[in-house]
């Protein structure tokens, strides 16, 4: 079937200072059609689709919409000619409510009584129930997402780009979405979907471009591709899955129980009668939409935020009153989600990174004086073991790409000999071959015998380096199981199903 | 009626007096804040209001014109204070003080050889027989213009946070830049101009305070108000409304102490004129202690510089 081509792009190229950010990038999308803009993190696609929202102005190349030159100077232009954008870090505001959230995404929002009623009427023609008094704080992830695209929707666009729309919500969530996508392309609303994820893309999208290193380097019909195939065109070579050895699990390292705080962070998740162990050799992964209480538990289990000392038991004594230096002491090392800024001081070399983690375990202070060389030589030791590409130790953590400071931190943690591991998102925004390694660490740390908490919204992840299974949902964590057996559904009903979403396509039905 | 020697009537009509320089430069600290921006120069700001609209005044003849001119020279100074966190990014604390100092300087060196004079003096509403009527009359109806306009501009910056999509716009802008960015709003240019309308304010409220308070100009002649201002916006939890009670509570405390000084109050006077001071620091020690921030209803990008990356 031939459709009428919406929106064309020739030659784009854009380039930021060392990195040529797209290069020469052709396509085009029909009018109704649901394109797929496939690539791993760092490909480009950002760039591209914020060159085509009007964000940032290409440096060469052109685009036509509908037969016209299109060259947004800024977003709203973007707005008014039908192109909207659903982000991928929502861009919502948390103390506003939902209909001035949606308000501040429009160039004429009408009076607010009367987008009130208007938000309603087109969230359930949808099936996505939305109350406009609602505070957008108070929202979980997949509501918030239901107020960006009903923000996009109430323009009328033409063409709808969605940037990774279903990496924050449940598989449940993710059906309902994709009900919603289809019966927009049913009404010829075009649709930019971008992701790395090769059976939503097949599930959904009637053509691709893939992206590699801002060049597109092959297009193709997802239905009738396999995802092995577009992977690796994605890649770019062949992925090896990391390999699991069987290790005979020892005593309990980590016990949690009856754990509950209240969240220190604003519009936060507080944790509720948390109770897991975790074994030596074991890798527990931890499930969970974002927002569920992750960022609360990984603070509870380093010692940020301090519970009743029985609460969380490392290796038998109790340490839930103990600071994250005595519980590094006593063994346990964490890996926060932020690299920038939470895991890592941006502005300070990778050696004294490498300190302010390391200094405890690995001995790195004497009488309070800093041994510099011993500290130098664990910062190379750990650029040398995990393949951490930069131009020496000296370097500011922020001057590294995410892929390699991640790698760098997670290396940090994991070569202190620790007896327990904890570890939040520790592949978020990392390409594919640095996630396989890091994954690698992790298995090859807990076949030597460590206790591994695994906190994940990436459920292939999970599955695949994880022993038990558990799930966090508004704080409160399931019951852990082993994951052997479990099918995505079961996953599905234990992140909460789809928070009440189902009952409108019902409706419609 | 007095009460210790103190007459409530008279203690209520002066404090209405008393909490205008306050009020004016709270409430533009107020949407400072609101489109994510902490200055701490307001001190700074006013003083130098205060001497522009007092040259201005005693050179023209015109008080009227004399406040004009104390909002145009807070608001220039504010815009050193814009170009240095907005342009180029400077820390907004440190800018802010610094601001402050410069100030207090500036207005110095323009004041010599205007002390001892009398500026014109600024018009009482006429209220015709109300102000007559016992208690209220006093209180309400025989005040300059300036307290009717300050209590206007509350409702005035109320109204427009609060419904119009100018207000929505400075909202979003200090709850988050990034997203604010991301709709194609020019985040640092809509601070830019809060900036500036909030030196404008606190110019107004210096001129009131060398205009009408004192009314003559002495070196250092606005005595720490501008701090007293910026621990009102944070008392407030930055509600317009409450800008309005606070700078009478505020105000209250600086005429009562003023009060029982005269009717000659066994309490040192050191102590009294401590008090507002104190309170200020109490208050604010209180409302931004850990948790209660985000109750407080603080923006959340408030004090953070804006740099669009990419």
């Amino acid at each position: 079937m031939t459709r009428e081509t919406l929106l064309d792009i020739r030659g784009i190229s854009k380039s930021y200072p060392g990195v040529k950010a797209n290069e020469d990038v052709s396509f085009s999308i029909g009018v109704g059609e649901v394109h797929a803009l496939l690539g791993e993190n760092g490909a480009g696609k950002s760039t591209l689709v914020k060159m085509i929202y009007g964000l940032v102005k290409p440096d060469e190349g052109t685009m036509q919409l509908r037969g016209g030159a299109y060259a947004p100077a800024e977003p709203s232009e973007a707005r008014n000619l039908g192109v909207a954008m659903v982000f991928q870090h929502f861009s919502l505001f948390e103390a506003l409510n939902v209909a001035e959230n949606v308000a501040l995404g429009m160039e004429n929002p009408p009076p607010m009584r009367e987008l009130a009623a208007r938000i309603r009427a087109v969230s359930e023609e949808y099936g996505l129930p939305l109350d406009p008094s609602r505070m957008v704080g108070d929202l979980s992830a997949g509501e918030r997402q239901r107020v960006e695209i009903i923000r996009c929707l109430l323009q009328d666009p033409k063409l709808l780009i969605m940037d990774e729309p279903t990496s924050v919500l449940t598989p449940q969530e993710v059906e309902i979405l994709f009900r919603t996508l289809r019966q927009l392309s049913a009404e010829g609303t075009a649709i930019l979907y971008i992701s790395h994820k090769l059976e939503e893309i097949r599930a959904l999208c009637d053509g691709a471009t893939i992206l590699r290193r801002g060049k597109v380097v092959g297009t193709c019909v997802p239905r009738e591709t396999t995802a092995r195939e577009m992977a690796e065109l994605m890649v770019g070579a062949t992925l090896t899955p990391p390999e699991r050895r069987a290790t005979a699990k020892g005593e309990i390292v980590l016990g949690v129980t009856d754990l509950s705080a209240a969240s220190p962070i604003p519009f936060g998740t507080s944790l509720k009668n948390i109770g897991f162990t975790v074994a030596r050799g074991e890798v527990l992964g931890i499930a969970g939409v974002a927002g569920n209480g992750q960022d609360e538990l990984l603070l509870a289990l380093s010692g940020e935020l301090r519970t009743g000392a029985d609460r969380i038991r490392i290796n038998g004594h109790a340490a839930g009153d103990l600071g994250p230096s005595e519980r590094r002491k006593a063994g346990l090392v964490a890996a926060p989600e932020d690299r920038y800024g939470h895991a890592a001081a941006p502005d300070m070399s990778l050696v004294e990174n490498a300190l302010l983690t390391g200094a405890i375990r690995r001995k790195l202070t004497r009488n309070g004086f800093i041994d510099w060389a011993a500290t130098r030589s664990f910062a190379d030791e750990i650029i040398e073991t995990y393949d951490v590409r930069t131009p020496g130790n000296h370097v500011a953590a922020r001057a590294l790409s995410g892929g390699n400071l991640q790698k760098f931190l997670i290396g940090r943690e994991l070569d202190q000999s620790p007896q327990v591991i904890v570890i939040n998102q520790p592949t978020w925004g990392v390409d594919a071959a640095a996630a396989a390694a890091i994954r690698q660490a992790i298995l090859n740390r807990a076949a030597e015998g460590a206790g591994v908490v695994v906190i994940s919204q990436d459920l292939d992840e999970l599955l695949e380096i994880a022993d038990m299974f558990a799930v966090l949902n508004e704080g409160r964590l399931t019951k852990p199981r082993t994951v052997e057996g479990l099918t995505i559904d079961e996953i599905g009903l234990m992140m909460g199903g789809a928070h009440g979403m189902e009952v409108a396509h019902h409706a419609e039905a | 009626m007095d009460i210790g020697g103190i007459n409530p009537v008279i203690l209520v009509a002066s404090l209405m007096v008393a909490a205008v320089p306050i009020m004016l430069a709270a409430l533009g600290e107020l949407v400072v804040e609101k489109s994510g921006v902490l200055n701490l120069g307001v001190e700074g700001m006013m003083i130098v209001g205060a001497i522009c609209g007092f040259m201005a005044a005693v050179g023209t003849g015109s008080p009227v014109l004399g406040f004009l001119a104390g909002a145009v020279g807070g608001a220039a100074l504010s815009l050193i204070f814009a170009f240095l966190t907005q342009v180029v990014l400077a820390n907004q604390v440190a800018t802010g003080l610094a601001l402050t100092m410069f100030g207090l300087g500036l207005s110095s060196l323009m004041g010599q050889g205007y002390n001892g004079i009398k500026p014109p003096l600024t018009g009482k509403v006429p209220f015709g027989p109300l102000s007559d009527i016992p208690v209220v009359g006093p209180i309400l109806f025989n005040h300059d213009w300036m307290v009717y306009a300050s209590i206007a501009l509350v409702a005035a910056v109320w109204w427009v946070l609060r419904s119009t999509r100018l207000g929505l716009i400075v909202r979003a802008v200090g709850e988050s830049h990034d997203a604010a960015h991301a709709l194609g709003y020019k985040v640092n240019r809509i601070r830019l101009a809060c900036i500036a309308f909030g030196g404008a304010m606190a110019g107004l409220g210096g001129a009131y305070v060398s205009l009408v308070r004192v009314p003559q100009w002495v070196d250092g002649i606005t005595a720490g108000a501008g701090w007293i201002a910026l621990a009102i916006v944070v008392f407030a939890s930055w509600r317009p409304w409450r800008v309005l009670i606070g700078a009478y509570l505020f105000g209250g405390i600086t005429v009562l102490q003023l009060n029982l000084q005269a009717a000659g109050s066994a309490i040192p006077v050191e102590y009294l004129s401590m008090s507002p001071y104190l309170v200020t620091i109490i208050v604010l020690v209180i409302m931004s202690s850990g948790k209660g921030r985000a109750s407080l209803n603080a923006p959340a990008a408030l004090g953070q510089n804006f740099h669009a990356a990419r």
